[in-house]
């Protein structure tokens, strides 16, 4: 489908958000409904703090945030109704189970609690968490958690799904997991943003690639529109990404 | 590096780590608030030194050879405080063993674990002793200054008490991970550990209320019966008292048994410590399965599922749980009052009233702290699509809610022997239960919940307005109590901590 065909899933103007010197620097960005977009970008290039911006996490300094055609400044929590957010550091009660975990999450979003028991059901089982759904999550490993997380954040069927580094520090089992699942996301029509500093998953998993350097998007498009954009004969995209990276430091 | 200069080297080693934690605990973790924790040092220590002169200033000139009465007294006192110490010392032991931190690091070096751990329970004793001496302190000081140098023995007497405390600490918690296991430990020593902190001050006040319809602690140390029952002043039980009045003979006795006592329970435990300490790290591996009543999802608000989240975490962890119920051990006491009052029909209320208040403004700062600061999934809270005043009012619904759980039972049996006092009493648990959770809402912090016992350190400002407040609505609703409009001056003044508060508080980003 022709991308200026699809709906707008993201909308981000002018964003700007200062905290000792400028994080992030009057960013536009589009990402359309259905899309997997990946985000990449150096340390404190400001990924982070644009995605907690979009999220609702942090108040931007200027620019527009609009999700699905809702204001997300205006209307936060509208907004956040069809949103949901995942950060590489999982955060979840390790008194409550997985079971309880999601049904509180069910209870925020206002999900009735049938249909939230349904996937979560099928959530848990895609994660692998089924045999674990009645543990507390004080005994589980990074990973778990992370998919815990995972799940929390998939069970109101939200239709912009934001992933802040999620596959740091999971075993190739539970990537896999993970990935089978946001990709699944995708192909039922949901939005997926995720940055990562795990090039080959953005390479295999995007549809389209963001390259932000000094708080501002310096290249965007696919790998094969991001190596014409350099211009070189950089077959990988961590070369393409180098490649852009450095230039922008030149 | 031979065995001695291996020793002192992590004898220094422990130290530093010790101090380090300790200015951290006094600057809430910002060095730059070094000055500021400085000054304020100073100033707790001078207005320590005049309460000090205020209560014991009178007791200088007591000789080193006093009567009975004078030395139940001083033994009594120190009882009583020792009893804090032990309580102190368990709550150190515990978190040497279940705090991982360096544990991977002595176990897997060269160094022989033994002989890291005797350090560690010798550094354990110190810290505790450095604490008992630095609360002593200012009535040392005002009793040497008035009363001549001798006074100046008590500190021999303290570092004596710290030392035992640490010793029994040691071997108590020892016997515990012993007898229950290394899960189960952590909460029964905490709680043991409470209930030692509070039980000897709780018993001198159920005998006092029983005996003497009182509810001062004082009151049985100073009865004829006592002294009369206790041994002749020249008994060997006193010794602690009068090595404290200035024996020097006394003192060395005490110094010498208990620092005997300290080493053998280091030469006894050190060697199990290691093996404990291992057991306790694989505790927060094991796995805990649920039951649940229901076995699908509830139905429910956002805001029900924030109360229900809440109280579950709190049921679900008994650390956190026996930190929050601790004050509610000081209701024992004036609930027993109350039973007194109900069968004898004593007027109990007056001084019932301001406690109940009291007892709950401590009681739901700490409660406003976890639920407001203490969440362990921010960000999940904060996309949730929920307006903000409704996330808090559900919280502060939750803190209400246990308040009103927990007081509830009290204000009706006081209902039925004085009801306006039990009117007074409910308009008071309420009002101090919303200040407190109204300060801790203007000092929000994002903190996760296993640092409840780091948020008195991380607003200082907070935690003095905390226990004012619950202070001042505690004197209000006791001359409300009274009957005496003299009431609205403790009134203004909580007001003013409010308005004070709100004011001061720090803008959120």
């Amino acid at each position: 489908m022709n991308q200026s065909s699809r709906p707008v899933a993201l909308a981000v103007r002018g964003l700007s958000k200062r905290f000792d010197r400028p994080a992030v620097d009057a960013l536009d960005l589009t990402i359309y409904g259905g899309e997997f977009y990946s985000l990449l970008g150096p340390n404190g290039a400001g990924k982070t703090t644009t995605l907690r911006m979009v999220a609702g996490l942090l108040r931007p300094d200027s620019g527009s945030i609009v999700v699905n055609g809702i204001d997300a400044l205006a209307d936060p929590v509208s907004a956040k109704r069809i949103m949901a957010w995942v950060s590489d550091e999982p955060m979840i009660y390790e008194k409550l189970t997985p079971f309880e975990y999601l049904e509180f999450v069910a209870g925020l979003w206002s999900i009735d609690g049938k249909t939230a028991e349904s996937r979560a059901g099928e959530l848990f089982g895609w994660l692998g968490l089924a045999p674990h759904a009645h543990e507390r999550c004080e005994s589980f490993s990074k990973g778990m958690r992370q998919k815990v997380a995972l799940a929390g954040a998939l069970v109101h069927d939200p239709r912009l799904i934001i992933l802040d580094e999620p596959l740091t520090g999971l075993d190739a089992g539970s990537a896999r997991q993970v990935k089978n699942v946001l990709l699944e996301r995708v192909r039922a029509g949901g939005t997926v943003i995720m940055t990562t500093h795990i090039l080959e998953v953005a390479e295999r998993m995007a549809d389209r690639i963001g390259v932000i350097a000094g708080g501002k998007l310096i290249a965007e498009g696919t790998l094969d529109e991001l190596r014409r954009q350099t211009g070189t004969t950089a077959t990988t995209l961590e070369d393409t990404f180098l490649t852009l990276v450095a230039e922008q430091a030149a | 590096m031979s065995y001695s200069a291996a020793l002192i080297w992590l004898a220094g080693h422990e130290l530093r780590l010790g101090w380090r934690d300790w200015v951290s605990l006094m600057t809430a973790g910002r060095r730059t608030r070094m000055r500021t924790a400085v000054v304020a040092l100073i100033a707790f220590a001078a207005v320590m030194h005049l309460i000090a002169y205020s209560i014991v200033a009178r007791y200088a000139n007591t000789g080193v050879f006093p009567d009975k009465a004078t030395l139940v007294a001083v033994t009594g006192t120190m009882l009583l405080s020792w009893s804090l110490l032990l309580s102190q010392a368990m709550e150190s032991v515990t978190r040497a063993f279940y705090t991982r931190s360096d544990l991977d690091l002595i176990l897997t070096s060269p160094f022989s674990a033994r002989k890291v751990f005797a350090v560690r329970m010798a550094r354990i004793a110190a810290s505790v002793t450095a604490i008992a001496m630095l609360l002593a302190s200012p009535f040392i000081n005002v009793l040497a200054v008035f009363g001549g140098i001798r006074w100046l023995a008590a500190y021999g007497v303290v570092a004596a008490m710290g030392a035992l405390a640490a010793a029994f600490a040691v071997a108590l918690t020892i016997a515990l991970f012993r007898t229950i296991g290394a899960r189960r430990t952590r909460l029964i020593a905490q709680i043991v550990a409470a209930v030692i902190g509070a039980a000897f001050v709780i018993g001198l006040q159920i005998c006092a209320i029983v005996s003497f319809g009182t509810l001062s602690r004082f009151a049985p140390l100073q009865s004829e019966w006592l002294i009369a029952h206790a041994p002749e002043a020249g008994n060997a039980l006193w010794w602690p008292a009068r090595a404290a009045l200035g024996d020097a003979l006394a003192l060395a006795f005490v110094a010498g048994m208990s620092l005997a006592m300290l080493c053998a329970s280091i030469l006894i435990f050190a060697g199990s410590f290691g093996e404990h300490a291992l057991a306790a790290a694989g505790v927060s591996s094991t796995v805990v399965r649920q039951r649940r009543w229901s076995r699908g999802f509830r139905r429910g608000t956002p805001q029900r599922a924030l109360r229900r989240k809440e109280w579950t975490l709190l049921l679900r962890d008994p650390w956190l749980m026996s930190q929050s119920l601790m004050q509610v051990l000081y209701l024992l006491p004036p609930a027993l009052m109350l039973w007194r009052g109900f069968r004898e029909g004593i007027g109990a209320s007056v001084v019932l009233v301001p406690v109940l208040v009291m007892a709950a403004g401590q009681l739901a700062g700490g409660l406003a702290w976890l639920s407001i600061s203490g969440e362990d999934a921010p960000d999940l809270v904060s996309t949730a699509p929920v307006a903000s005043r409704r996330i808090i009012g559900a919280k502060i619904e939750a803190v209400a809610g246990a308040i009103v759980l927990i007081f509830a039972p009290l204000i009706v049996a006081l209902g039925f022997i004085a009801s306006a006092a039990a009117l007074v009493a409910a308009t008071g648990v309420l009002t101090a239960t919303a200040a407190a959770t109204l300060i801790q809402l203007c000092f929000k912090v994002q903190a996760r919940r296993s640092h409840f016992r780091r948020r008195q350190t991380s607003s200082r400002i907070a935690t003095f307005a905390e226990a004012f407040s619950s202070i001042s609505w505690a004197g209000t609703a006791a001359l409300v109590a009274a009957g005496t409009w003299l009431a609205i001056f403790p009134a203004v003044i909580a007001l003013g901590i409010l308005a004070g508060v709100w004011t001061i508080r720090p803008r959120q980003p």
